[in-house]
């Protein structure tokens, strides 16, 4: 390997970029505690909780919360069965027709929110069908139905297909092959991509922006906060969902571990 | 196909191809159709539609290169004014900005996912990258919206830089033509771990013996990198390099929080026509001038990395 201090540079360099990344976002958690009418943490002036008060008075912000879940859920249970159908499907392809239908898949992830977006929008629009958090279902649904076909797809591959062979030769039908057989091994794959769905849908900004009508979504009620004045009320949000962010990593952690202990315990037993 | 019917019985291989139609006929390739073809048509009332004018014609396309502004740079000292056309230099700028942002993440990047995958000791990585994770799950509205209170007039940033001896008066890092430096500084925070963590995981699948081996025969640290290392993860390079061109160059956020009325960027301009101007055909026109930029970044990856399309979209 390389001399030892080459590498002590790169690893200092590796905290420096961690402290790079984390500063900011620990700024804003800060900023949600000043007592200042404008976002921020310098000059401190005093400790208040009053932006998380007025936050949780704040009226657009619940019906604009209420909305996100609404579409996230609607987006979850379109996306799954989706992209569950399309991993399959292209799993029993082979050749160029593979090639063709993974691409058309794999497009919407490559393409701007703002094109997704706006041709979901104009489509409908031919159909009277105006602007509303239902469009923004169909354009989200567009491009995360491909994650979760992304991850289904990964979980088939580790698939023995001579199990569903087995079962049908033992006389399940195809219903109870899929339901007994396929799909469990899918499960893991299935709720990752539904944990996974939810969270684009509720962060997506770009595509809702274009199709949302006049309802709001939380994203993008904060995005369009800039133009009528931030108040600290949206660090107090920002703190609130990193709060709920380093929750979940710290679970998703300890899961891990623990499976990994159980993992190691059950090595050394054999 | 016959595989897929004799393996799943036709009730569920119907639904699963339903599904799949409905989702890339109905959701992607009708709309995507759909736009290309309205981009060609006058935006007319309502009961004009199909009428003796609605013709196809380019205009909407057109009127990119018109509305011609004069436009002041300095050059050398003298300072120089040209009439541009708005849109067309407002496309341009962020075809540029996105493509340093793009080299800018990927040179800030490598060092790092080399460090990630081959240098840091193996009990500190999950930690580190449990930590990494925090910032990538916080939503990309709360990651530009930091450096909007990082970056505002009398922020953190400039009494930390005060306070220091640096600077003495604040900077408008958001205002004016400087907005550019406030998009750039958002754009690379807000997209930096879609670059690291495909050419983290493309290094950890090298064998290190080979790393090993091609120094002991003799290699620099830049020919080991050149020859050995960045070969091996093309493909994460290239899966990074088009996820961050494309969510910069159609970034809204970043720029609407991080930038002034004068720094524009194109997605604000497609904006305008959508909601201000409120002709979804010229609307239409400038988002399939968009998808085509993007598509074509794509291509050009491809072709420089000589990497498959399923190598870029993992």
């Amino acid at each position: 390997m390389a001399t030892k201090p080459t590498h002590a540079v790169l690893q200092a360099y590796s905290y420096v970029f961690l402290i790079y990344l984390l500063l900011p976002l620990i700024v804003m958690c800060g900023a949600a505690f000043n007592d200042s009418r404008f976002p921020t943490v310098l000059p401190w002036n005093g400790f208040t909780w009053r932006w998380f008060a007025e936050l949780y008075n704040d009226a657009t912000i619940w019906q604009a919360t209420a909305n996100t879940g609404m579409v996230a859920l609607a987006v979850v249970a379109l996306s799954v069965p989706i992209g569950t159908a399309g991993a399959i499907l292209v799993n029993s392809l082979k050749g160029r027709s593979r090639t063709l239908l993974y691409a058309t898949m794999i497009a919407p992830i490559l393409t701007p929110g703002a094109v997704i977006g706006i041709s979901t929008l104009l489509f409908w629009y031919k159909f009277n069908a105006p602007a509303g958090l239902q469009i923004s279902v169909l354009a989200q649904t567009s491009f995360i139905a491909a994650y979760v076909m992304l991850m289904v797809l990964a979980r088939l591959q580790s698939f023995d297909g001579a199990l569903e062979e087995a079962a049908l030769d033992l006389g399940a039908s195809h219903a109870q092959m899929l339901r007994r057989i396929l799909l469990p091994h899918l499960y893991p794959a299935i709720a990752a991509g539904a944990v996974l769905a939810f969270f684009q849908s509720v962060e997506n900004f770009n595509a809702t922006q274009f199709t949302r009508g006049a309802s709001t979504t939380l994203t993008v009620y904060v995005g369009s906060k800039v133009r009528t004045g931030i108040t600290p009320s949206i660090c107090a949000l920002a703190a609130i969902m990193i709060g709920i962010t380093i929750v979940g990593a710290i679970i998703y952690e300890i899961i891990r571990r623990t499976n990994l202990a159980k993992a190691q315990a059950l090595q050394a037993a054999q | 196909m016959s595989e897929l019917f004799r393996r799943y019985g036709s009730g569920i291989t119907y639904t699963a191809i339903g599904l799949t139609a409905f989702w890339l006929l109905v959701l992607v390739i009708l709309p995507y159709a759909g736009l290309f073809e309205q981009s060609f048509r006058p935006y007319l009332p309502v009961t004009e539609i199909n009428g003796p004018n609605d013709h196809y014609f380019l205009n909407n396309y057109l009127v990119l290169f018109s509305n011609a502004q004069d436009m002041t740079f300095g050059i050398g000292g003298a300072e120089v004014t040209i009439p541009l056309p708005i849109h067309l230099w407002v496309f341009f700028i962020t075809i540029v900005y996105s493509c340093l942002a793009t080299l800018l993440v990927l040179l800030i990047c490598y060092p790092i996912a080399y460090c990630l995958a081959k240098v840091m000791p193996q009990s500190l990585l999950p930690t580190y990258l449990l930590l990494l994770v925090i910032p990538l799950w916080v939503s990309e509205l709360m990651r530009s919206f930091s450096w909007y209170i990082i970056l505002s007039l009398k922020g953190p940033l400039t009494i930390v830089l005060q306070s220091l001896g640096i600077i003495t008066d604040p900077i408008h890092w958001t205002w004016g033509m400087n907005g550019y430096s406030g998009i750039m500084i958002g754009l690379v925070y807000t997209y930096i771990l879609f670059m690291l963590f495909p050419m983290y995981n493309a290094m950890t699948s090298l064998d290190s013996n080979q790393i090993e081996a091609a120094e002991d025969l003799g290699a620099g640290i830049f020919r080991k990198h050149w020859r050995v290392i960045m070969p091996h993860c093309k493909p994460g390079i290239a899966s990074g390099c088009v996820t961050v061109f494309m969510l910069s160059a159609s970034s809204l956020l970043v720029p609407s929080l991080l930038a002034s009325p004068k720094s524009r960027w194109f997605t604000e301009v497609i904006q305008q026509w959508m909601f201000e101007t409120h002709d979804w055909n010229a609307g239409a026109a400038y988002a399939f001038i968009l998808l085509f930029t993007c598509t074509a970044f794509v291509t050009i990856m491809m072709r420089v990395f000589k990497v498959g399309f399923a190598d870029i979209a993992k």
